[in-house]
């Protein structure tokens, strides 16, 4: 490995709608040198990665190459430049060939736009070799397995002649063997002078293929190190090192009786694998897990929306089948999806409509709809959640994210549910909002609802939960009761590790 | 807090785009009224009203279709298939109060094939109904030959009634139709799901609502409107041309875009719809009676589609700009 200098990414500050994704981050790459880019969930590692390569621009900061600063940076300045992308699900073109695949936006023409075909396969073939690849230039790219495809991706990397690559989880999908290839390839392009840039949640990887690792938290650079001189409970701390300095609103609640029960629920179609679980009236449990560790998928099992194909549902003592969305809310469970944007509220319909859209049936009567009785629920949900709104009658759009998070949340509440499961409930709304809504949890709890909550923000998790179930791949990795939790805890049974190894470092420690 | 601002809010935030429709409609009105007063003779809006009527409950149906989001082009050519059937129910002497619960049955059937083919399949309404307007109409021209019903018995036409009763009856009923369909869209749960479906069916379904059970009602529901359009067109002549309807989809999509509904879905009212269907309707009629050249009609009704698509875009814009929140809303 040389010290040549390839790409430094230096003060990048990037905010999205008020909430910051990172905040004077930097990053350095020398040529040949393979270099991990590790971090929790919103880290920032996403936001670094699309500012590189030009996808998002960011407030300051600039990236330089070759110790020369990269002037309006778009996706193909940087393409142009050999900064070159391959992510976790391969995008290439399955119609196309491979070698045709290879070939967009690389290829000059001939005269009148004339293909040379031949010369194509030949090119693809020759790339597809540099890197020991062995796949025909004329197969589809739909054709191929996921790992043929990641090489077909590289090779095309190669031929544009990409000097900085980076790689987000390029492992996630493959088998430790195709992994095992995949990292001799690495080491080809690394030998050939490559910048590569290696993201991976596969902590145990990073010593078979890293060179250095960098540590990003909460949109911050903590630390760049060798990778020799830290082993993966390091890495941990550094990963979730923050002090814990919110205060949550958690109540100690007398717990009720055991409402919600999952024997052994497998879902083949989402990927989970014999999730067992309780919840008791009063109860708040944090689900935590990586992102795709199952934990949006377990939500959408329970509420109807990927029914069970195993395992069973225990609601009250009694077992329930749940094949839709609406059994579940009949059967008291509400279910706050993720990305409220998206599903959580239906922007163009007004407040008051939002907030009654799942009740529709008790709101009815003789058939038509009580507009009356509406509009009393609007106003006493905006009221005792707070909502900013000038009228209940304007569009849900026209509200901040905090504010249609809470319309999300009242149109559950009104369904007076027994089980409320929470996906990710306070991400990307402001601070104000995200503590009213811990303390409207701490309240419902209170009341002797059982409450399971997705979140990704590890101290909002250790804050607001009685206990905390890890999950990884699509099982879950350990349960956690509130008082023996903490974050290295959390995260090392998230990335898949075992708890001895912490406890085992704790001892270290106290020594 | 006055109830006076909220309302007035309310108002510019919801009727805007009928109101466009409808003051375009007051001044195509006053234009009339001043070159060529003769438009208001009776005997004129009478016949207006009779042509419109069945258009009128097409593009009933056609709002709802598009406020679920989908679209439904086979409506000509079911109009023709259920035509052709009242004119032969008709001519084996089935009773007049017998057709018209036969003709919407039948249009059902017809919408329900759409329904489950969109609904239950998720095929592209706008394939599947492409693929419904040909098969129908081509299916009808091999039964037909192409052949009109003809010599109707004399009591079905007008529903025996005779023809002021029967005329004043059509124009009830399309009506009665407008003002049940705007009641139930109000007023019903199954309203607000269907525009909730229209605005995001993920989000409608998170919500407890069955997307698929939506777009197969609001199919049927176009289809029964066709039937009773075509029944109540059919009563009004001795003979069923084999090719009634054609380009009745274009004309009731039309409607519905003028009137404000948006055309993705989610958005829009019926009044909007009958503003739209008095604007393209009357406007041919009116440039006669101006002396203007009738071939006019199809390029001015082309423009008046056009206006409405480019202010629905304006609009938009200004009502986020209403409140404030223009940033907020592009930075998503």
């Amino acid at each position: 490995m040389n010290e040549t200098l390839l790409l430094r990414a230096s003060e990048i500050t990037k905010s999205y709608a008020g909430v910051q994704a990172l905040k004077r981050a930097s990053l350095e790459l020398r040529a040949g040198e393979v270099h991990a880019l590790i971090g929790e969930n919103g880290a920032g590692k996403s936001t670094l990665i699309k500012i590189i390569t030009g996808a998002v621009l960011p407030d300051s900061g600039e990236i330089e190459l070759n110790g020369k600063t990269i002037a309006d940076n778009s996706p193909r300045t940087a393409k142009s430049l050999g900064i070159a992308a391959i992510y976790q699900q391969p995008a290439l073109f399955p119609e196309l060939t491979v070698a045709e695949n290879i070939a967009l936006g690389l290829e000059q023409s001939g005269a009148w736009g004339r293909i040379d075909w031949r010369k194509r396969h030949e090119r693809a073939r020759e790339l597809l070799a540099q890197i020991g690849a062995r796949i025909g230039p004329g197969a589809e790219a739909g054709e191929l397995t996921m790992p043929q495809q990641q090489l077909v991706e590289i090779a095309r990397a190669l031929g544009a002649k990409a000097k900085v690559l980076i790689m987000d989880e390029p492992t996630a999908s493959l088998s430790e063997e195709d992994a095992q290839n995949l990292f001799t390839v690495i080491r080809g392009l690394r030998e050939r002078g490559v910048g590569i840039i290696y993201i991976s949640h596969r902590l145990e990887e990073l010593p078979l293929i890293a060179d250095r690792v960098t540590v990003l938290r909460d949109g911050v650079t903590i630390e760049t190190r060798p990778m020799a001189e830290v082993n993966r409970q390091q890495l941990i701390q550094l990963m979730v090192g923050r002090e814990l300095s919110a205060i949550f609103p958690k109540r100690e609640v007398d717990l009720g009786e055991t409402i919600l029960e999952l024997q052994g629920l497998s879902c083949a179609e989402s990927g989970l694998k014999d999730v067992n679980l309780s919840l008791r009236a009063g109860e708040i449990v944090g689900l935590a897990g990586l992102v795709g560790a199952g934990r949006t998928e377990l939500a959408r099992t329970i509420f109807g929306l990927t029914p069970a194909d195993a395992g069973e549902i225990v609601l009250h003592g009694e077992p329930v089948t749940i094949d839709n969305p609406q059994q579940a809310i009949k059967r008291g469970i509400a279910y706050l999806p993720e990305d409220r944007r998206r599903h959580g509220v239906i922007l163009e319909m007004q407040v008051g409509a939002n907030i009654t859209l799942a009740s529709l049936d008790q709101l009815s009567s003789y058939g038509s709809l009580d507009f009356r009785r509406e509009k009393e629920l609007a106003a006493e949900y905006t009221r005792r959640l707070g909502i900013k709104t000038p009228a209940i009658f304007v569009p849900v759009s026209t509200l901040s994210g905090g504010n249609q998070q809470k319309v999300a949340l009242s149109r559950w509440l009104v369904t007076k549910p027994r089980v409320l499961i929470l996906d990710e409930p306070t991400q990307g709304i402001d601070v104000g909002a995200k503590s009213e809504i811990h303390a409207l949890m701490t309240e419902l709890a209170a009341e002797g609802v059982a409450i399971l909550m997705i979140s990704s923000e590890l101290p909002e998790i250790l804050g607001m939960s009685d206990r905390i179930v890890v999950m990884h791949e699509g099982a879950i990795a350990g349960i956690l009761n509130r008082d023996e939790a903490n974050q290295e805890k959390i995260l090392a049974l998230a990335l898949g590790h075992g708890l001895d190894e912490i406890e085992g470092h704790e001892q270290i420690v106290n020594h | 807090m006055g109830v006076l601002v909220d309302l007035k809010k309310m108002n510019l935030g919801r009727y805007k785009r009928e109101l466009a429709a409808a003051a375009a409609f007051v001044a195509l009105l006053v234009v009339v009224s001043i070159g060529a007063p003769s438009f208001y003779s009776a005997a004129n809006l009478r016949d207006l009203a009779l042509n419109n009527a069945p258009v009128l409950l097409v593009a009933i149906g056609m709002t709802l279709v598009i406020l679920s989001g989908e679209i439904d082009i086979s409506v000509g050519s079911q109009f023709a298939v259920c035509s052709v059937i009242a004119g032969w129910l008709a001519e084996a002497g089935a009773p007049v109060a017998l057709l018209l619960p036969c003709l919407i049955v039948i249009g059902a059937m017809m919408g329900a094939i759409n329904g489950l083919l969109v609904g239950r399949l998720r095929l592209p309404s706008i394939i599947v109904t492409l693929a419904m307007l040909t098969a129908w109409r081509d299916g009808l021209r091999w039964v037909t030959q192409g052949a009109w019903v003809q010599d109707l018995p004399a009591n079905f036409q007008w529903f025996g009634l005779g023809q002021a009763l029967g005329q004043w009856l059509i124009v009830l009923i399309a009506l009665a139709a407008l003002v049940s369909f705007s009641w139930m869209l109000r007023n019903l749960g199954m309203g607000r799901a269907v525009y909730a479906v229209g605005s995001d069916a993920e989000a409608a379904r998170l919500a407890g609502i069955e997307p698929q059970r939506v777009i197969f009602g609001v199919f049927v529901l176009m289809g029964a409107l066709v039937g009773l359009a075509a029944l109540l067109n059919a009563v009004r002549f001795n003979t069923v041309p084999s090719n009634a309807g054609i380009g009745l989809e274009l004309k009731a999509v039309a409607a519905v875009v003028v009137g404000g509904t948006a055309i993705t879905g989610g958005r829009g009212t019926l009044f909007g719809t009958l503003i739209g269907v008095a604007l393209l309707g009357t406007i041919g009629t009116a440039l006669t009676f101006l002396g203007i050249n009738p071939f006019w009609e199809k390029a001015i009704q082309g423009a008046i589609i056009l206006a409405a698509l480019v202010s629905d875009v304006a609009l938009e814009r200004f009502r986020i700009s209403d409140f404030g929140l223009a940033k907020n809303r592009v930075g998503r």
